[in-house]
């Protein structure tokens, strides 16, 4: 710092350009206007372009009547709803599969990263020749395998493959009778929730007492006990207010009932197998990067083996694992658009594929589309960052 | 594929408006003219075995390239799938679209593209399984309907369910080889599409006899050659190098016969064959352009009857795409 202004003899300033601090700062604005005004360019030229060439823009669309049918949808939806809703099915689609999706995968690749490590050959035989067989296909080949090569090979609706008088299976998709609830059903999931509230409850008492006393009750079993025995309980008591539509072969399909499509199927079991490959081999390499000292010095103490894993091992493991675990998760969700390949309507199939089509107005059918996609990686970013922190390893 | 296309939008966007040249000063300087269609469409477009492509539609073009440069083998075709057609011509990657596209208002007024008259008039129809034992379109209440994303029939076929008070599940494939594959396996009961699709695709099944294609038609689908707005010149030219198949076969004359005319002495001849007047220069192009499409295309007989008519496989009758003097619709604005 031989130039420091400081050195210099006072009432001499020097010019605004030889100070450091002062020219970053012009050189940072300068580059936010260039920014700006780049985006200012594109913004006008794209509208200068679009009205020249005569094509419609705004979001105008979003109100207007789709027309179009869409196969699966968790709201109301009919050919008379407008684009708009249209979009929101397709969001709710894409949600539906990515989150069910990264259930799937996580319990798959937890259960392979374990079994790869286990001592029995077999076993991790097994889940070495599951994880380079399926990390190692294009996943969209996977997607076209399980649609074409399997669900394709599926009975007709009128021979289905039946268990017993509820479940149908056939190449038109899944059946399942649907669950209706009459009055006085309500209960019940209230009953869940205080069941919920006393385990924790009780946990947080065992804890404190086992700190206290080093008398600690079963408190696992407890919960366990208590969130599903109460709730049955008040159902049986309650004479079950259930009644279950099962699907009928009426026409061409069957009818009533939960249909699961084909297209879900095959992109649900394709995406969780997929990701469950490499989440696996992320489970592996965190287990294996708790040293055995660690174990073994558990063991000394002799903690019993369920505590060794629990308290020792687990938790240094998550820290490994779960920063490349974010990332898998992501893709899984952003995977989820090859949906249009097999016609699953999901976001870009239904959205930025037919309605983009219909109205015409790729670029912003495409912007919202894109935002979609952005803002939910985001958000499963800001969980798992947040989730994290919480299992980091706090150094005191 | 489709994310190539919307790079496409971004970057045509991106160029400043005024750069843009006319089309046909594109065109003749690229020397060749790019003309959007169908992948696998028989008798519309499709490869025959010298990879060539082979259709209606593709021979519109092939007369455009005819008129515009003189030459009908100067055409780059590019494949385009139902979703992409509109934004690949909007972006410019093609000069047409002859892709049996539907002339409807929306696409005509929203989309920057005018759709220059109507090379086959069609209808939207359905094909069942044989075995279903479905004699008429109002026993479909049910139906699982297999069709194509981004098109009209995907719009008819709501309306016709809801007018009808029947349900359907609408299961929706990007390519017409994916409905037809989803048809064959079972996942649909009904393909809905244009009638004319659905005699090709039915001749594509590995036993044609398993489907019938039922008696309703329940749309109009007028199908055209469509180009961008705001290039008159290029709009003119596609226009009527369609209707010069037109009246060349309203007057007689035809690919076979094409030279011997060249001598008639019947002015409405001589006009369209530009013996008598230049009607090719105010379109920026050459006098004999008519007698260019017809010499090396034909008349609009010659490739309907090659393509989907009498000689092709598909039989389909003239019905409404007959001139207009043996009872069809098919009219062309005289050339004088």
């Amino acid at each position: 710092m031989s130039v420091s202004p400081n050195t210099r003899p006072a009432g001499h300033k020097p010019p605004f350009w030889r100070d450091r601090a002062k020219r970053a700062l012009i050189f940072q604005l300068l580059l936010v206007a260039a920014v700006a005004a780049f985006l200012l360019y594109i913004v006008g030229n794209v509208q200068d372009n679009l009205s020249a060439r005569g094509i419609t823009t705004g979001f105008g669309f979003l109100g207007n009547t789709a027309g179009f049918g869409i196969v699966q949808s968790l709201i109301d939806y009919s050919s008379q709803s407008t684009y708009g809703r249209t979009f929101l099915v397709g969001l709710l689609n894409t949600l539906l599969v990515g989150g069910l999706g990264v259930l799937a995968a996580t319990i798959i690749g937890f259960i392979v990263g374990i079994a790869r490590l286990s001592p029995n050959w077999l076993l991790a035989r097994l889940a070495t020749a599951y994880i380079e067989t399926f990390r190692n296909i294009p996943l969209l080949l996977q997607i076209f395998f399980w649609y074409f090569a399997v669900l394709r090979t599926l009975p007709s609706a009128r021979d289905s493959l039946a268990f017993g008088e509820a479940l149908f299976l056939n190449v038109r998709g899944l059946y399942l009778p649907q669950p209706l609830f009459e009055s006085g059903f309500g209960l019940i999931p209230l009953t869940f929730l205080v069941a919920i509230v006393a385990s924790i409850a009780l946990v947080i008492w065992n804890k404190r007492r086992h700190e206290a006393t080093g008398k600690r009750l079963p408190a696992y079993w407890i919960s366990f006990l208590l969130i599903f025995g109460l709730p049955l309980l008040v159902l049986v008591a309650t004479g079950v207010p259930v009644t279950w539509e099962m699907p009928e072969l009426r026409g061409f399909n069957f009818r009533g009932g939960i249909t699961v499509i084909p297209e879900f199927l095959a992109l649900w079991l394709a995406l969780s197998i997929y990701t469950a490959s490499f989440i696996a081999e992320i489970v592996r390499s965190g287990i294996q990067a708790i040293s055995h000292g660690q174990t073994e010095a558990a063991q000394a103490l002799s903690l019993p083996r369920n505590l060794v894993l629990r308290l020792v091992v687990i938790p240094q493991a998550l820290r490994v694992i779960i920063p490349p675990l974010t990332s898998q998760y992501l893709n899984l969700i952003k995977n989820s658009s090859l949906a249009t390949a097999i016609g699953y309507p999901d976001l870009v199939s239904v959205f930025a594929g037919t309605t983009l089509n219909q109205t015409g107005q790729a670029i912003e059918v495409i912007a919202m589309t894109m935002a979609v996609y952005l803002t939910i990686s985001l958000l499963v970013s800001m969980f798992m960052n947040w989730f994290n922190a919480r299992v980091a390893l706090v150094e005191r | 594929m489709k994310t190539v296309r919307w790079l496409g939008v971004g970057i045509g966007v991106l160029v400043p408006a005024m750069a843009m040249a006319s089309t046909l000063e594109t065109v003749q300087e690229r020397d060749s003219v790019r003309c959007g269609v169908n992948a696998a469409q028989p008798g519309f477009s499709s490869l025959d075995d010298d990879d060539q492509y082979r259709g209606l539609d593709t021979d519109v073009c092939r007369a455009i390239a005819a008129a515009a440069l003189g030459d009908a083998t100067k055409v780059d075709f590019v494949p385009l799938d139902s979703v992409e057609r509109f934004t690949a011509l909007q972006s410019g990657e093609v000069d047409v679209l002859s892709r049996t596209t539907t002339w409807t208002s929306s696409r005509d007024t929203t989309m920057g593209m005018n759709f220059t008259g109507v090379s086959y008039y069609d209808g939207q129809a359905f094909m069942v399984a044989s075995d279903l034992g479905v004699q008429s379109a109002k026993e479909l209440d049910g139906a699982a309907v297999c069709t194509q994303s981004g098109t009209t029939s995907e719009l008819n076929l709501s309306d016709y369910f809801r007018i009808n008070g029947m349900t359907y599940d609408a299961v929706v494939f990007d390519a017409p080889e994916q409905s037809i594959a989803g048809f064959e396996a079972g996942r649909c009961d009904v393909l809905s599409s244009d009638a004319s699709q659905l005699y090709a695709q039915r001749m594509q099944l590995a036993d044609p006899d398993m489907a019938v294609v039922l008696p309703e038609i329940i749309s109009k689908e007028p199908l055209g050659p469509a180009v961008r707005q705001n290039d008159d010149q290029w709009f003119n030219l596609v226009k009527w190098s369609l209707f010069a198949m037109l009246n060349a076969e309203e007057l007689g004359i035809t690919q076979a016969n094409v030279d011997e005319q060249l001598n008639s002495e019947n002015p409405d001849v001589m006009r369209l064959l530009g013996q008598d007047g230049d009607f090719g220069e105010p379109m920026g192009i050459n006098t004999d352009w008519a007698y260019q499409i017809i010499k090396q295309v034909g008349n609009y007989a010659d490739i309907f009857d090659k393509n989907v008519g009498a000689d092709s496989d598909f039989k389909i009758a003239r019905g409404l795409n007959a001139l207009w003097k043996d009872g069809g619709i098919q009219y062309a604005p005289p050339i004088r």
